[in-house]
């Protein structure tokens, strides 16, 4: 079978069980593919050559037993971890083989995939431009049939962005669905694991598949439950005019407001709605984040990891001293507590937001895919491409993207937000959108 | 001008929990080979993270309501960030805004009530050890669970510190939450040091924190050097400020280790890895170690002087550990019915020295009834008795022969058997020494 790499997840599993190829012929066709492909895209730091499982590609800040693991940092360039993250034993239990480790901004700092320490990773629809990050690899992996999912972390939108600009699904799990631990700690109380998929279906079964307490991660206690079957009903679906400001792609725009009215076609109610402040979430966000930061990095002290602290790259060393600075004797009080305070505005934004609609959508990005370099050497405008993502980490809400179009050649993605643990209503809307269009058919040509 | 210290202590008490304080790994570390109760979690390896070890909380807030604190409405681990090698993650976590247990108090044996600001719960770092030019470090304590309890500065003297620290000991110990040894380092004290004008009411504007103290006895040396240092800086015109000072005990002086300008900031801030803890969740667990609460040991003594009408000074001796006086309560409750009152058990264990691994409190009956009622003195009979008594035990005396000189006490206790508890147990111990050498 030629197009064995094409498949989604499901697919993949049902061809499996009808034994239209073994698991040994499925992971040849993609270590083949990965031979051929990665060196134009930079998608794999690591690639594990396997003859069972279903291959699956996972982000360098995932720890993997045995399998070096760098966070993208030259920091870690020799690290090989003694333990499993919770979501790998968890994969492994549904068979499930890592075929390799994907690359990322470093320890999943950046937007573009430019802050690894071991290059960009380069877009399969256009090799000129970036992939969005931090999750660059592990969304230029699916998008390029180089496995059948992959896992990303998102602390700001590093999953949904990248799997926007990339053309994939990619979902951020409520905060504390799946256990964090063995994810390499950037803000804590930001960051999620969440799949990056080939559909809206393969995300909500990897999610099943990972999520629920572990006894590692005490923000993570409830029980997985299984999904049930989608309603087939479509929700109420707020708009919030905050999301199509000033910056954002009139081009991406109208892809958007396309999409969404596909959605009202398909029965859905759409309303405006408000969240008021939006325009505070980059600037707590910018104080909240690298105070963890500052923090998390700590135990890189240069005595046990052995290299020095000199080797974080610009934009880690960047976080470290802003959060430094935000926690310092003298200054907490008027940046990180305040920055605390916007947060929960934020929540009760999205609580408030909730009363009036299922789900919000609008754009995951505000542009498609730059070129390489174009923002690398402007901190601030790199920061305002999450300006759509990074409010539903404030809030610890789910949020998925799903390809909704082109704008230039380069895809677009749709973003769906819903309420603290309702995963089930964001994939119901996403799902019924897939199925009602024919986005994910189409593929880079590389 | 006469001036008075202004002393505040903190108390570092290191809990005897099974498992350490955010990870599945084994506490008891104390000699055991290096780096072998260690693992992801207490390396503090990438990705890693903090689970809460309940039974650590429950000895924290036990500690505290036997000092009479409350629980804090919402409480949260904090992180404390700073460089030293022994501290895996580059922080300890560690309470400090919202900990565990406030506003506490102990009423000392002078009847002063020092106030107690806060009980609050953090965990340990690793050790180092130097060896020539090189530093090892070992981790097994990484993460083993501390309380902390922080004093406000009440005391004026030292007497009363090294009587509130004693107490604070026998406690930890009574409540069975650690050994609270303090050459083992499960207790560590420091002391804030400062001195002001007799008369004076609010706080001086500085303090000496006095660190690596390990014993009663240097805390009080340490501090009556520390105070009178200062008055003597006072009095020749110097400005005291901020400082921690540590104690040189060759030199029986204290020294600088660090001045205010040196001083970490400590960027505290919530640990994002931990959720709060609110009261009301906490409730149940409030109660039942409310209802579970041993009876402490300042109680124990109150009781002992209005129940066997006994003296200060005996039920001081008699309570000092829970054991002893649960073997002397057993004595009496043994005593009653033979005519055996509670200050005769008293005197007899306080004057006989008895020791308590070693005899039984039926045994102490005897000897007091055995002082009415034929107790037997004769030599000749003893060692019949003694013979006998090997004999029934050769395992005991194999033993004693191959050095475990406990095993005596299986064979003291077989001849009582057969005496009834009548044998004289100092003679009859030298009888059995002699008889045991030369057999
Ligand atoms: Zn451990």
């Amino acid at each position: 079978m030629s197009d064995i790499t094409k498949l989604t997840l499901i697919e993949t599993i049902e061809a499996l069980e009808k034994k239209e190829f073994s698991e040994e012929e499925l992971n040849k066709a993609y270590f083949e593919r990965i031979t051929k492909l990665n060196p134009k895209l930079n998608a794999y730091l690591e690639i594990e050559k396997n003859s069972c499982g279903i291959p699956a590609a996972i982000k360098d800040v995932i720890s993997t037993k045995g399998i070096k693991t760098t966070a993208g940092s030259k920091i870690l360039s020799n690290y090989i971890p003694q333990y499993n993250a919770t979501v790998i034993d968890k994969l492994s239990e549904q068979n499930i083989s890592i075929i390799g480790k994907t690359n990322c901004d470093e320890f999943a700092m950046g937007g573009s995939g430019e802050n690894s320490a071991y290059g960009p990773t380069k877009n399969p629809w256009d090799l000129n431009k970036i992939t969005g990050g931090s999750s660059s690899g592990s969304a230029a992996a699916v998008a390029a049939d180089l496995c059948v999912f992959s896992l990303g972390s998102d602390t700001g939108g590093s999953i949904r962005q990248p799997a926007s600009l990339c053309g994939v699904v990619g979902l951020k799990p409520t905060y504390g669905r799946v256990s964090r631990y063995g994810l390499f700690h950037m803000a804590s109380s930001f960051d999620s694991i969440g799949p990056i998929t080939k559909s809206v279906e393969d995300a909500a079964l990897v999610l099943d598949w990972i999520s629920g307490a572990d006894g590692h991660d005490s923000n993570c206690f409830l029980k997985a439950s299984p999904r049930r079957a989608a309603r087939g009903r479509l929700a109420k679906i707020g708009v919030p005019k905050e999301y199509f400001a000033e910056g954002l792609d009139p081009k991406v725009k109208i892809v958007i407001e396309q999409a969404i009215k596909k959605l009202e076609e398909l029965g859905a109610e759409i309303i405006e709605i408000s969240l008021p402040h939006s325009q505070y979430a980059l600037a707590a966000y910018y104080i909240i984040v690298p105070s963890e930061v500052s923090s998390n990095m700590g135990r890189f002290d240069g005595i046990r990891f052995g290299s020095e602290r000199g080797d974080f790259g610009p934009e880690v060393q960047r976080r470290i001293m802003l959060g430094t600075y935000a926690l310092s004797a003298g200054y907490y009080d008027e940046y990180y507590v305040k920055a605390a305070k916007v947060r929960t505005l934020i929540k009760q934004d999205f609580e408030k937001a909730f009363t009036e609609c299922d789900v919000i959508v609008g754009p995951v990005s505000p542009t498609t895919a730059w070129n390489l370099g174009e923002k690398i050497d402007d901190p601030l405008k790199m920061y305002l491409s999450d300006i759509c993502t990074i409010s539903a980490n404030l809030a610890g809400i789910p949020g998925l993207s799903v390809p909704c179009g082109f704008s230039d050649g380069l895809p677009v993605g749709l973003q769906i937000l819903g309420k603290q643990w309702d995963e089930e209503t964001i994939l119901d809307v996403g799902e019924a959108y897939e199925q009602a269009t024919d986005w994910k058919k189409e593929k880079p040509k590389i | 001008m006469n001036y008075e210290p202004v002393i505040g202590l903190e108390v570092h008490v290191e809990l005897n929990t099974k498992s350490k304080m955010f990870c599945r790994c084994s506490a008891d570390y104390f000699g055991k080979e290096p780096n072998t109760h260690t693992c992801p979690v207490c390396l503090g390896l990438p990705g890693a993270l903090p689970y809460i070890n309940k039974a650590a909380i429950e000895a924290c807030m036990k500690i505290g309501l036997a000092l009479n604190c409350s629980i804090n409405e919402v409480s949260r681990f904090e992180r404390k960030n700073y460089f030293y090698p022994d501290l895996a993650k580059g922080y300890q976590i560690s309470q400090y805004r919202w900990p565990l247990c406030i506003n506490g108090y102990l009423i000392l044996d002078n009847g002063q009530k020092i106030r107690i600001n806060r009980v609050h719960q953090e965990e340990d770092t690793g050790k180092l050890t130097h060896r020539d030019s090189e530093t090892l470090i070992d981790f097994n304590r990484s993460g083993v669970p501390l309380v902390e309890i922080v004093t406000e500065p009440d005391f004026r003297d030292v007497q009363s510190v090294r009587d509130y620290a004693k107490k604070l000991q026998q406690l930890f110990r009574y409540l069975g939450v650690s050994n609270a040894d303090m050459e083992r380092g499960d207790m560590r004290l420091e002391a804030n040091v400062s001195v002001r004008l007799v008369g004076q009411e609010e706080l001086p504007n500085y303090r000496v924190e006095l660190k690596n103290i390990n014993s009663f006895r240097f805390m009080a040396v340490a501090i009556e050097y520390e105070i009178k240092r200062q008055i003597g800086a006072i009095k020749a015109g110097e400005k005291l400020s901020q400082e921690t000072r540590g104690w040189n005990a060759d030199k029986k002086c204290t020294y600088l280790q660090r001045s205010k300008e040196e001083a970490n900031d400590y960027r505290y801030f919530p640990e994002p890895d931990l959720p709060e803890m609110k009261v009301d969740r906490l409730q149940a667990t409030v109660d039942s170690i409310k209802a579970k609460m041993p009876e402490l040991p300042w109680e124990k003594k109150e009781r002992f002087q209005k129940e066997f009408k006994l003296s200060i000074s005996q039920t001081a001796i008699l309570t000092e550990s829970k054991e002893l006086a649960d073997f002397f309560e057993d004595t009496v409750k043994h005593g009653q019915g033979h005519d055996v009152n509670g200050v005769q058990v008293a005197n007899h264990i306080i004057n006989k020295k008895i020791n308590i691994k070693e005899v039984l409190p039926t045994q102490v009956i005897e000897e007091l009834r055995g002082k009415k009622v034929g107790i037997i003195e004769d030599e000749r009979e003893l060692e019949k008795l003694a013979k006998q008594a090997m004999e029934e035990n050769q395992k005991s005396v194999e033993d004693y022969k191959s050095g475990k000189v406990v095993a005596l006490q299986a064979i003291i206790g077989g001849v009582m058997k057969l005496s009834s508890g009548k044998a004289d147990t100092s003679k009859l111990k030298s009888i059995l020494e002699r008889l045991l050498t030369y057999a």
